[in-house]
């Protein structure tokens, strides 16, 4: 199975060196996706949770479109629809990025959108989850709507969904394979372009694999350090789905409103 | 250009094929998912020695690499378990439908495991207790008291789960099977209409996984009533 790695393909590159290429395209596409994903989806997210706007029901379409279509397809519409239905001019300026990037950045605007979907979902069930008290006391501070999103209610829903966040960033890496069905060579492309070119499917999906498991699992580590540090302190026991920490968060609340009842 | 309606309607016969390969290849997998995954949720469950061990690995596995990269795998390597099996010396292909079937079934049955292993941690001990005190076995006790207690409160779960399969299906497209997305794209290339056929499989996906979605949000309302 190592043998493989060093012998040279038919371009004169080492057969390492197309896995690597394959996995920068790969982490490159996880990465960006992930930073536009988590931009739009807290828009999206916080549009969900505005009471009696317009935002609202435009935030939910935008959730209801974007998860009900599968990435595939999704793919294909930005590859092969988009620049068919805007203006010519646009249209035909898409078509012609050179290659490598007319196929990486439609592949990555439909990570980016596909995935904010999700974020915002979590950002939703997280806001949600945190008391009522909190934006009634920004209320009672003079905050308007938008810095109280900006600087209570935000903030602290973020590091609330740390947990369920991890399985987006677990998500978006592995969806970022689809983007090899328009050209993208990322790390399963290049294992299938080895593996066409050596016969050694066996090494070459192989390598592949021990590559995603061991991003697999830094993704994981990293989440749990930034969830670690992010922590609420108080709630720190917390570790776990929204629900249990809103549970807790219910639980707090409780004994306030009863040291409150019994002073008066 | 102009949207031509028409030419979906013509290519209508086509994509309602490929839509019902779609459907099927759910249904089996979701078969298959759930019948394994119920298995490999046990086995963790009861913690049986080796067993357990090795559902966990095969759970991570399957939940750590991409679909697509499970499909490259099970098409390689399914031919040759088969060929092993019937004790000939070269790998027997056993037809691209037949293996997406295989690969879905198990591929999903980790993501249903999962759903099952959390269900199953939260009956109550006292459950498995008053199936003891009946004098039911192991196996009635899961098959008639936990189990169907497990299922009916994860349903809406699994339920998602399978309209993320129905998704995930169209990934079939990788390997030239005429699904659903198939189907739309390889009438796009006959008739050169990609705006049309790529729009008509969109709106199918969106409105069958929308209208399955809306029921699975009313099955949660109804359940933790």
């Amino acid at each position: 199975m190592f043998d493989l790695l060093f012998e040279r393909g038919p371009d004169g590159l080492l057969y390492i060196e197309w896995l690597l290429s394959g996995l920068g395209w790969t982490l490159a596409l996880a990465f960006f996706g992930w930073w536009f994903a988590f931009a739009i989806g807290i828009v999206v997210g916080v549009g969900r949770t505005r009471r009696g706007s317009l935002i609202r029901p435009i935030a939910r379409a935008y959730v209801e479109l974007f998860r009900n279509v599968p990435l595939l397809v999704q793919l294909f519409l930005w590859y092969f629809v988009l620049p068919e239905v805007i203006p010519t001019a646009a249209g035909t300026w898409l078509k012609q990025i050179a290659p490598p990037w007319g196929a990486f950045v439609p592949a990555l605007a439909c990570l980016s959108f596909y995935t904010a979907a999700r974020v915002a979902e979590q950002v939703r069930a997280g806001i949600e989850a945190l008391p009522q008290g909190q934006s009634e006391a920004a209320a009672a501070l003079g905050l308007r709507p938008g810095l109280t999103y900006r600087l209570v209610l935000v903030p602290q829903a973020l590091r609330m969904i740390v947990p369920s966040l991890t399985s987006e960033v677990m998500g978006i890496y592995k969806n970022t394979s689809v983007a090899l069905t328009i050209g993208v060579i990322e790390l399963t492309a290049a294992a299938r372009q080895i593996s066409e070119a050596t016969f050694q499917t066996f090494a070459a999906f192989a390598w592949a694999t021990v590559i995603y498991l061991a991003l697999a699992l830094v993704a994981y580590r990293l989440m749990s350090v930034i969830d670690r540090r992010l922590q609420i302190p108080g709630l720190s026991s917390a570790r776990g789905p929204v629900r249990r920490r809103q549970r807790t968060w219910n639980g707090l609340n409780l004994g306030a409103l009863r040291r409150v009842g019994g002073a008066s | 250009m102009e949207f031509d309606t028409s030419i979906i309607w013509q290519a209508t016969p086509y994509l309602w094929e490929g839509l019902k390969f779609t459907l099927s290849l759910t249904a089996a997998a979701f078969a298959i998912g759930m019948a394994l995954g119920i298995v490999l949720a046990l086995v963790q469950h009861l913690e049986l020695p080796v067993f357990s061990q090795a559902a966990k690995v095969y759970v991570a596995l399957m939940r750590s690499i991409p679909l697509i990269m499970v499909l490259f795998w099970f098409f390689f390597l399914v031919p040759i378990i088969v060929g092993h099996l019937t004790g000939s010396s070269r790998p027997v292909p056993i037809g691209a439908n037949a293996t997406a079937y295989i690969t879905f079934g198990l591929f999903e049955a980790a993501y249903y495991s999962e759903i099952i292993r959390t269900g199953l941690r939260a009956v109550p001990a006292g459950q498995n207790e008053a199936s003891r005190a009946l004098s039911l076995n192991v196996f009635q006790t899961y098959r008639l008291v936990i189990l169907p207690q497990v299922i009916r409160a994860a349903s809406p779960i699994i339920l998602s789960q399978t309209i993320i399969l129905f998704q995930d299906t169209s990934l079939v497209y990788v390997l030239s099977l005429t699904d659903l997305l198939g189907a739309a794209s390889k009438m796009a290339q006959i008739n050169g209409r990609l705006v049309e056929m790529y729009l008509a499989a969109a709106a199918a996906y969106f409105v069958i996984s929308l209208i399955a979605s809306q029921l699975v949000e009313k099955l949660k309302r109804q359940t933790s009533r």
